[in-house]
């Protein structure tokens, strides 16, 4: 009960903006053609790639003596700029198709 | 100073949106990408340059971790073939899930070092911890499934057993290590049960149900990244995050709906497998016909339909299509290709081959579109497509496909299927179409029929 409270008070703003984000999301998708599903999830997924700013803060506020969270968040940094850029490039493959004609 | 910064970061959420949003439309989908990609560049630049209160920077480490990266991600996305689309997607979404998972490992190991935890944050973190390793683990198995290097069989006897005990085994330690939180071996068993979850949880899954399991893997991701952005009270994790959760959601939903049935029977692998039908097959024989006669049929046709699926895709046969489809054409023969939502490995999947081969947007019908004009249709091939045409989902209450929606190409004068051999589909459910009387097989491999089709058109166009 006390965890509720303490979240409800501390992250009051990020609450809101996770509710709208999610109704956003609902209605951003939810009128997409089929022949587009598979570069939107491929899409979608490089967004989720996002998590690599949360690495690049972690490598940042570590100190340079901090050896397990200088290899866990480079660790992290490489395989989520993996996930971004290469998701992004592998949407733009394909979008590139459709666009030819 | 702080102004601009969060003035960027509004910046670039919206061009999340934008991206998004310009994403789910055919014309603007490529500029969607390119602006999503915009709002993640200046997203990064913030993250490298703002101030920090601690901390010694250690830029030459992200540096380097962000070259290579990038230098992988490009070249790999570069060499990918357009078939492996797929297994590239779930890949990637993997490592996505393995860097929210490194994070939170780091994360966690802080709050113990200082000895500072606060309760809300440290859940949040754990959450972060368990759902981005269940993305990771799931999704690699997503990636093994769908290359072939994991085996649809390959099934734990009682796996919905195992992952009720695994889930509940998770739940009850994560309550327990918020009330003592004294050290961190109770974190990394967290992590272990989550790793093995996300396995024996895709395992369970029947091949054909993949597209599904990597919509779903891929809206964990979304929601582990926005955890993380709660961790580090980053507005762009965040929404970004949350974003892809629930757009990947919807995307699930919208695919069950697209087979007609819940996600529950799909995560308790429904699908495939023990399922057994009501058809009988032993002493059923099926017609097969000759390229010459199959050709003729062709060039006398006034409306033929392609159904490609995985096949297609496995035998590298959409553009030897789009050569046929150019012949019969200038015959003033009219080609379409019906495509069913789930054909293929992912939805869509069957879209991005045929624009790879250069096939005509307008010629691609959908599944309520295709199946008007297979009224009318004289011959329709199915080109490596099994379960989505299966008539048992129409009018056998004993087939686990009953009430999914089909392609109904029996509506049309004739069927010619290109298949291998008799083996039964991914889902491994028996297709009557083969036997039905106005199905004739053309055993081989895909490709092979295609251009000997083709060949002998060209002598008689």
């Amino acid at each position: 009960m006390n965890l509720i409270i303490e979240i409800l008070t501390h992250h009051l703003t990020i609450l809101f903006a996770l509710i709208m984000a999610i109704f956003l999301g609902f209605e951003l998708i939810s009128k997409v053609p089929t022949v587009l599903h598979t570069p939107l999830m491929s899409g979608a997924n490089a967004i989720s790639g996002v998590v690599i700013i949360g690495a690049i803060m972690l490598v940042r506020s570590s100190d340079s003596e901090d050896y397990v969270s200088l290899a866990l968040g480079s660790l992290a940094i490489l395989l989520g700029t993996i996930n971004v850029v290469g998701g992004h490039a592998v949407t733009n493959r394909m979008l590139q198709m459709f666009r030819k004609k | 100073m702080t102004a601009l910064i969060n003035l960027v970061y509004l910046i670039s959420v919206s061009l999340f949106i934008v991206g998004l949003h310009r994403l789910s439309s055919p014309k603007t989908a490529s500029s969607g990408n390119l602006i999503a990609a915009l709002g993640m560049g200046l997203g990064v630049l913030i993250a490298l340059f703002a101030p920090i209160e601690s901390g010694n920077n250690n830029y030459l480490v992200i540096t380097g971790a962000l070259v290579f990266g990038c230098g992988i991600g490009l070249v790999v996305a570069g060499k990918v073939l357009m078939t492996k689309m797929p297994e590239m997607v779930s890949l990637f979404n993997g490592l996505g899930g393995a860097c929210a998972l490194l994070i939170s490992i780091a994360e966690l190991l802080n709050f113990h070092n200082s000895g500072n935890i606060e309760l809300a944050s440290y859940l949040t973190t754990l959450l972060a911890l368990l759902i981005g390793s269940i993305a990771f683990s799931g999704s690699l198995v997503a990636y093994g499934k769908l290359s072939g290097n994991i085996k649809d069989s390959w099934k734990l006897p009682s796996a919905n057993m195992i992952n009720m005990i695994l889930l509940l085994t998770l739940i009850a330690t994560s309550v327990y290590q918020l009330q003592v939180l004294d050290t961190m071996d109770l974190v990394y068993f967290i992590m272990i049960i989550s790793l093995v979850y996300g396995i024996t949880f895709v395992l369970n899954v029947g091949g054909a149900d993949m597209p599904v399991i990597i919509s779903i893997l891929n809206a964990l991701t979304g929601v582990s990244a926005a955890l993380a952005g709660i961790i580090y009270d980053n507005m762009i994790m965040l929404m970004g995050g949350i974003l892809v959760g629930s757009s990947g959601t919807i995307l699930t939903i919208l695919m069950c709906q697209a087979m007609n049935r819940s996600l529950l029977n799909v995560l308790a692998g429904g699908f495939g497998g023990g399922a057994s039908s009501a058809v009988q097959v032993g002493d059923q024989t099926v017609k097969e016909v000759n390229i010459m006669d199959a050709s003729i049929m062709l060039r006398y046709s006034t409306n033929v339909v392609f159904v490609p699926g995985y096949g297609m895709a496995v035998a590298q046969a959409q553009k030897i299509c789009k050569e046929l489809e150019d012949l019969l054409e200038e015959v003033e023969v009219n080609v379409r290709y019906a495509i069913h939502p789930v054909a293929g490995r992912m939805p869509g999947h069957m879209n991005v081959l045929l624009a790879e081969a250069d096939v005509d947007y307008s010629k691609l019908l959908d599944l309520e579109d295709a199946n008007k004009f297979l009224n009318d249709t004289d011959v329709t091939i199915v080109v490596g497509a099994n379960d989505v045409v299966n008539p048992s989902a129409l009018d056998d209450p004993g087939s686990p496909i009953y009430g999914m929606p089909i392609l109904e190409i029996l509506k049309g004068k004739h069927v010619i299927v290109l298949k291998r051999g008799m083996s039964s589909g991914y889902s491994g459910i028996e297709n009557p179409l083969f036997f039905h009387e106005k199905t004739s097989m053309l055993f081989g491999d895909a490709k092979k029929s295609l251009n000997s089709l083709l060949d002998e058109l060209k002598t008689i166009v």
